[in-house]
């Protein structure tokens, strides 16, 4: 499987009436077990490319080729939980067809195990959002989409959910697409890295990691970390 | 404990008044319970009643399902709101009275023209209602709902029902006291028993023990069907919220 993207523009009239131009002209492709990540500044129009990825905006010049029949898991930035269901119906919900070990083994990982019976409304945001990555794991997903899913958590919870995802990127073939602000879960987390600029975003350098994930020991990132930075100030 | 003492107060506000105005107008309690008794007694009570409860029943039902689907309708289709709009407002204003007189015109002193004609009156609150509901529905979860694929159906009842039912109910809740009150009028005007017919024929004598009577016994009725059947619904309704301390 292959996600393909090119967007050639995206605007949108404000309520102002004047046109705002949120995208720049960007493409690229996305193969399966591949994990992308885009890193740029808040508000660059990162979460309207992810819309327009998922087929949730269509008003936009280009072309997004996705598989029809890949499933998508997606961590949204803010949990979107049903509040009237408890955590357990949520994950059910969206994947009907999990069995009970599965999940609980998805609950064992995340530590939900005690939080099965409880709403949403109940829990803190960062439980919220450890449902939300259950939920979105839990439909064994082809393109699996994370919105700055490791914000507000604290490093070591932060660091564990980082080697889950890594976990089950590695176990399936599956596209991952993160966006985030941490240049750390994006080299520890990506094969490609795509760096936006402010709006109207456009990719600046994408940068390939060839080193596969579970080999980039501290020095490694490190090193990766040094070389990025060089290459980021000679684009500027 | 405080509703049964209230009920208490309110009886005896009843029986120092009606010892001050004179049993014609106003007759004490011991009266107008003797006059439910004997009703309940020949069995009369119990058939208007029902033919009341039945009239309220069916028209209630068709009012609901009706409006909610309008309501639904017009909240999330533009066009639809913007035709049915101005039947909506028409509606909204036009006295139940009205509706009602001229259903028996058209569709004679009929049981369906009763029913329609009391439906009609209740059915733009419902609308109206359920098309706030609608447009207030959260759209970053439909989001979720499309991104996860769920079928329509599933969605339908976990997503968009669940946000609904605060309107739903107290879409009920207010369409069933507007259609306690029509219902009276409507068979005050065409119909040949219930609550309101006796009410009339009351009126016609005079016979205020019996007036109030029956008016008691529908109030009791009314409020046995409040909360043993409104409040619950609603309290199912909210009960994921975080109750209030």
């Amino acid at each position: 499987m292959r996600l393909e993207v090119e967007i050639t523009g995206k605007t949108y009239r404000s309520a102002a009436g004047g046109p705002h131009e949120v995208l720049a002209p960007l493409k690229f492709a996305l193969q399966s077990g591949e994990v992308g990540v885009l890193i740029g500044p808040s508000g660059c129009g990162k979460s309207t490319m992810l819309r327009i990825i998922l087929g949730l905006d269509r008003e936009f010049e280009g072309h997004v080729a996705r598989p029809p029949e890949a499933r998508i898991g997606m961590v949204f930035q803010e949990p979107r939980l049903l509040p009237w269901r408890s955590v357990e119906q949520n994950v059910r919900l969206a994947a009907p067809e999990i069995t009970d070990a599965k999940l609980s083994e998805l609950f064992r990982i995340l530590e939900l195990e005690a939080h099965r019976n409880h709403f949403p409304g109940e829990l803190s945001l960062g439980l919220a959002r450890r449902v939300a990555l259950a939920r979105a794991f839990a439909v064994e997903p082809d393109l699996l989409v994370l919105d700055e899913p490791l914000a507000s958590l604290d490093d070591a919870l932060a660091g564990r959910l980082r080697d889950e995802i890594a976990t089950l990127v590695a176990s399936r073939a599956v596209m991952t697409l993160l966006v985030t602000h941490s240049l750390d879960d994006a080299i520890r987390l990506g094969d490609r890295l795509f760096f936006l600029s402010s709006r109207p975003a456009r990719i600046v350098q994408e940068v390939p990691i060839s080193m596969p994930r579970a080999e980039r020991s501290e020095v490694e990132l490190a090193r990766i970390r040094a070389e990025l930075a060089a290459l980021l100030l000679e684009s500027k | 404990m405080l509703r049964l003492l209230s009920i208490a107060l309110l009886l005896a506000i009843w029986w120092i008044a009606a010892l001050f105005v004179g049993g014609a107008k106003l007759p004490a309690p011991p009266v107008v319970f003797h006059v439910i008794l004997t009703e309940a007694a020949s069995g009369a009570l119990f058939l208007h009643l029902g033919a009341t409860l039945a009239r309220v029943a069916l028209a209630f039902v068709l009012a609901m399902s009706l409006g909610s689907a309008i309501g639904y309708l017009m909240g999330r289709v533009k066009l639809a709101d913007r035709l049915g709009d101005p039947w909506l407002i028409l509606l909204l204003n036009l006295p139940a009275l009205v509706v009602i007189v001229l259903a028996y015109i058209w569709a004679g002193l009929t049981e369906a023209a009763a029913i329609a004609a009391i439906a009609i009156n209740k059915l733009p609150t419902a609308v109206v209602t359920l098309r706030e509901g609608t447009r207030a529905l959260d759209r970053s979860l439909d989001e979720m709902a499309a991104v996860f694929a769920m079928p329509r159906w599933r969605a339908f009842r976990h997503v968009v029902l669940p946000q609904l039912a605060p309107y739903i109910a107290a879409s009920a809740r207010s369409g069933l006291s507007l259609v306690w009150k029509i219902v009276l009028v409507a068979e005050l005007l065409g119909r040949p028993n219930g609550v309101g017919f006796e009410i009339g024929v009351a009126f016609q004598l005079f016979d205020t023990p019996r007036l109030l009577a029956y008016s008691l016994t529908f109030a009791a009725v009314v409020l046995v069907i409040e909360t043993a059947l409104v409040q619950p619904f609603e309290a199912r309704a909210t009960r994921w919220r975080p109750r209030a301390a």
